[in-house]
């Protein structure tokens, strides 16, 4: 802990920031800014890394330790400091082409890991920095400079994949959403293995308008169906009911209320989370927002040094004189 | 009575068979016998990217070549004395390699109609005369083995199984090799296997009673022990060589040592050695792929530990934008090579030398890194260290260069004395006003460690081009032009060692310039240039970038200078293109070491060319 509380300008680097006018990711950054002096936590055990893109370059405006790495490969970068560097907080800053088409594979290796990571999952469903082509998360038939025809390709659900991966936090969120985003890195912060969070974050130059349909005050309450661990999961208009192995969405002028399901974060099989974040497509006239999913299973790095430790308590510190000396010897006088 | 002995000098011994014989384990244990027993040796295993190839065919074959004297041996040897050959595929695929008068023991039990088939022998060449200019001990190993191990609770395939016990038994005696070692390493292995133990255990001794009392083995013989300086030694291989230089220097910095590595022939084995010893604080991480093996290990060094990554071609080519993105953030990194056939898959067994370019240069932008290269088994430990001394104290990333020949070779290796390994201290950036991230030492160019946890010097680093000084995200022409010359005049002036070069008549005016794994091939065929007479030095290059300083003038100095290599020249084109110096090429990719012979033929056409 630190003698002195930090505040929020404390967190701000002097760096000018360099994003359009608009963008989501202002507002991701700020709350940000606003949360760290919340964790307590000198400003030097907190480090954030990121890949390539628009959002990968939030490091810079933070004023901890930040490294802007190499497309798609934060989540392996970090997991080398995470291992060997239990004592730091580190968040991995990544966005839908970062983490899910270039660096997809170490996404999910760290996931199901479970590295204590908080990652950061910027999803605008659009390329940004390259100037506009569709991602991996661009709803099917999106017209886009790579795509005057219309996109082809099936759009990955970040959510699903990650729950896919067996990842033991996950979580959606909305960057314009100050207080629901605070909550959601609050405890992701908590939590004691991966975290991934996909922030929904609107791109004004090439998809703007994208999350509308979940931000707009005509429009959001009857779209975002709210997860909260014990209450019934439900929007301002539909619920959330049981159906068979699945759910299914109903009207709850149409139903009992307490049929409902109650939201059960904790639950070990993660086929009930995979289920809820099946309830959404591409359109977001029903997106569950909150966490997913949130169970406990060892950290890795806790492991690596756990076990680390075990062999030294049971074996001894290593000794290298020994070590050169094992085996066939034979000495010539 | 006993059978008459005979002293020799040096001798050559391949075992081959099926993948699935065991000639790996039967050639480690008669090395280490004979180790034990003073030899200088060295060794060449040579064995299929299969693991089981199909049984009995030629691209099943697995072989173990031993050279063994009592005198200093440089490489595995040209051609062998004696040949142990389980099967005929294993007779076929290496008899082109024995002088006449060589020695050949064969299972004459798996030289049936359907086996000789499968390889393409019409007849049995046991019968057909083909191998009369050889001494031919044609012994039904099989089933001597089988009815040896008639009383144990064993299936017939188990029984079958201890065969090369059997060989390494007869082996033993007929060279004299101590038994109680191979026993004791037996007695572990199949500890939990007491059966297989015992089949082990009795084919072992039934062999070497074999040899003692058969009248087809009229004479043993003895190789005397090496003179060899005085010390403790122990046999190693290239790669545990790496893997305990690695350890030494995380001890001698006072450094985590943490391994991100994917499996990769011939690579592995260094992580899987390094995962042995944890309790020496080291961390092994089994990364996803390659790019997650170095990236592991450069977000480990970023954090202050030791951040290593070992591999192969292939992998190398797969961790290019990480290596750049520590050129660029100037972190200490070690990527170890070890090289293999290539290109693409290549020959994923054999070995070659033909990264060198793509670790100069394999990289977007000039991206300067520093390459030194391992030249024996033993060499191994020492460059290990070297690279750590270098990465550290640059805070860059070092190639480190071995090849198939190195890791899975081994030799005598005299052990240091740890007191005396050189102290490899660090230094981290301590707390202060102002931080500079990338302010740099004055004489080597370093800029500071400056790992997270440390108050006040809360900074941030990425791959764009920064600021002098500041490391901030700079795009300016002049500061860009200044800050790759910056990184180019770090690596250049990285201290290293001169160029030592061997020319004991002081006026030789032919020079064998080597670099890696040719130092035994070349050595050896120096020793018998003088032999017979001929002047020549040799030099061998471990420092590619930099150079040693000393290089060019090695270079004017002689008027020729020979330079083979197991790739179609790339040592010589960076000489050339440096030292504008004519570099005469010596070039085989055969995946396999060069021969003495070949090169002593090599040097004799340079050395008279008028």
């Amino acid at each position: 802990m630190v003698d002195i509380a930090l505040t929020k300008k404390d967190f701000t680097s002097d760096q000018e920031v360099r994003w359009c006018p608009g963008c989501g990711d202002y507002s991701v950054l700020s709350t940000m800014q606003a949360f760290l002096p919340e964790l307590g936590l000198p400003r030097e055990n907190i480090v954030f890394i990121s890949g390539i893109g628009c959002s990968s370059r939030f490091p810079y405006y933070l004023n901890t330790f930040g490294l802007h790495s190499i497309h798609g490969r934060a989540p392996a970068i970090a997991s080398g400091l995470a291992i060997t560097r239990p004592d730091l907080t580190i968040f991995v800053i990544t966005g839908d082409g970062d983490a899910l088409s270039i660096g997809g594979n170490h996404l999910i290796h760290a996931l199901r890991r479970n590295v204590e990571l908080k990652i950061l999952l910027f999803n605008n469903r659009i390329y940004g920095l390259t100037k506009g082509q569709y991602s991996p998360a661009s709803e099917q038939g999106k017209i886009t400079k790579s795509t005057p025809y219309g996109s082809l390709d099936t759009p990955f659900n970040p959510v699903s994949l990650a729950i896919g991966a067996e990842a033991t936090f996950v979580a959606r969120t909305i960057d314009s959403d100050r207080k629901h985003l605070t909550e959601i890195l609050r405890q992701a912060s908590a939590h004691k293995g991966s975290a991934l969070i996909e922030i929904y974050q609107n791109c004004p130059i090439f998809n703007d308008g994208a999350f509308d349909q979940v931000t707009d005050n005509e429009t959001k309450e009857g779209s975002l169906l709210q997860m909260i661990h014990g209450q019934p999961i439900k929007s301002s208009t539909f619920g959330v009911i049981r159906d068979g192995a699945s759910f299914k969405l109903v009207e709850l002028s149409s139903i009992d209320e307490s049929a409902l399901v109650i939201h059960d974060a904790h639950n070990a099989d993660p086929s009930y989370a995979f289920a809820l974040s099946r309830l959404s497509g591409s359109s977001l006239e029903h997106t569950p927002i909150g966490i997913f999913r949130q169970v406990d299973r060892p950290g890795y790095s806790a492991m690596v040094n756990d076990q680390l430790k075990s062999i030294i308590d049971t074996q001894g510190a290593g000794d290298l004189e020994k070590l050169l000396n094992s085996g066939d010897t034979w000495v010539v006088d | 009575m006993s059978k008459p002995t005979v002293a020799l000098k040096s001798v050559i011994i391949r075992f081959a068979g099926d993948s699935g014989d065991g000639m790996q384990l039967t050639g480690d244990r008669f090395t280490m016998d004979t180790a034990s027993l003073g030899n200088d040796l060295s060794t060449l295993p040579n064995f299929p990217a299969e693991i089981r190839a199909p049984q009995g065919t030629l691209p099943g074959v697995s072989s173990f070549q031993l050279h063994f004297a009592d005198h200093q041996v440089r490489t595995a040897g040209d051609a062998p004395d004696v040949l142990v050959a389980m099967n005929p595929a294993a007779l076929k695929a290496n008899i082109k390699d024995l002088p006449r008068g060589a020695t050949i023991i064969v299972d004459k039990d798996e030289f049936t109609t359907r086996n000789l088939n499968k390889v393409g022998y019409g007849a049995n060449p046991l019968d057909d005369g083909t191998l009369s200019s050889y001494k031919i001990h044609a012994l039904a190993l099989t089933s001597m083995t089988v009815s040896a191990l008639s009383e144990l609770p064993l299936s017939r395939k188990d029984a079958e199984r201890a065969k090369n016990m059997f060989a390494l038994g007869l082996l033993s005696w007929m060279y004299h090799r101590p038994t109680a070692a191979t026993e004791a390493f037996l007695k572990v292995k199949f500890a939990h296997k007491p059966d297989i133990l015992q089949a082990n255990l009795l084919a072992y001794r039934t062999g070497w009673n074999y040899g003692e009392t058969s009248e087809d083995f009229a004479i043993s013989y003895e190789v005397a022990p090496a003179h060899m300086p005085p010390g403790r030694y122990r046999n190693i291989s290239g790669n545990t060589a790496l893997a305990y230089g690695l350890i030494a220097a995380a001890q001698q910095s006072r450094l985590r040592l943490f391994l991100g590595a994917y499996p990769i022939t011939p690579a592995s084995d260094i992580l899987h050695e390094l995962s042995k010893h944890k309790k020496f604080g080291v961390t092994t991480f089994q990364a996803e792929d390659e790019i997650a093996a170095i990236g592991s290990a450069l977000g480990a060094s970023y954090g202050g530990a030791l951040g290593v990554t070992t591999t192969s071609g292939p992998g190398l080519a797969l961790k290019s934008e990480t290596i750049g993105l520590a050129v660029m953030l100037e972190l200490p990194l070690l990527i170890i090579d070890v090289q293999r056939g290539g290109p693409s898959t290549g020959l994923p067994t054999k070995t070659e030398q033909a990264d060198l370019l793509q670790a100069m240069f394999g990289r977007n932008g000039e991206s300067p890194v520093c390459v030194i290269a391992t030249s024996t088994p033993s060499d191994c430990f020492t460059m290990a260290m070297e690279a750590v001394r270098i990465a550290t104290k640059y805070r860059t990333p070092v190639v480190l260069l071995s090849d198939g020949y190195i890791a899975n070779g081994s030799e005598p290796w005299m052990i240091p004395d740890v007191g005396a390994l050189p102290e490899l201290s660090v230094e981290f950036a301590q707390t202060q006003e102002n931080f500079l991230p990338y302010e740099r030492d004055p004489h080597s160019l370093a800029r500071p460690w400056a790992i997270p946890g440390t108050k006040g010097i809360e900074h941030r680093i990425g791959g764009i081009e920064k600021q002098d000084k500041t490391g901030e995200i700079n795009y300016e022409p002049a500061n860009h032009d200044f800050m790759v010359r910056t990184r180019q005049a770090k690596i250049d002036g990285i201290q290293v060692p001169d160029l030592v070069v061997d020319d004991p008549s002081g006026d030789a005016r032919v020079l064998f310039l080597g670099w890696g794994s040719t130092y035994g091939p070349i050595a050896s065929a120096v020793e018998e240039l003088r032999n017979n007479g001929e002047k020549i030095a040799q030099a061998h290059i471990k420092y590619i970038a930099p150079f040693p300083k000393n290089l060019g003038a090695v270079l004017d100095k002689y008027p020729h200078v020979i330079t083979p290599e197991m790739n179609l020249g790339q040592l010589a084109m960076l000489l050339r293109s440096k030292y504008l110096k004519d570099i005469v090429r010596y070039n085989m990719v055969r995946g396999m070491p060069f021969t003495t012979a070949e090169l002593v033929e090599a040097a004799m056409g340079v050395l008279h060319s008028g």
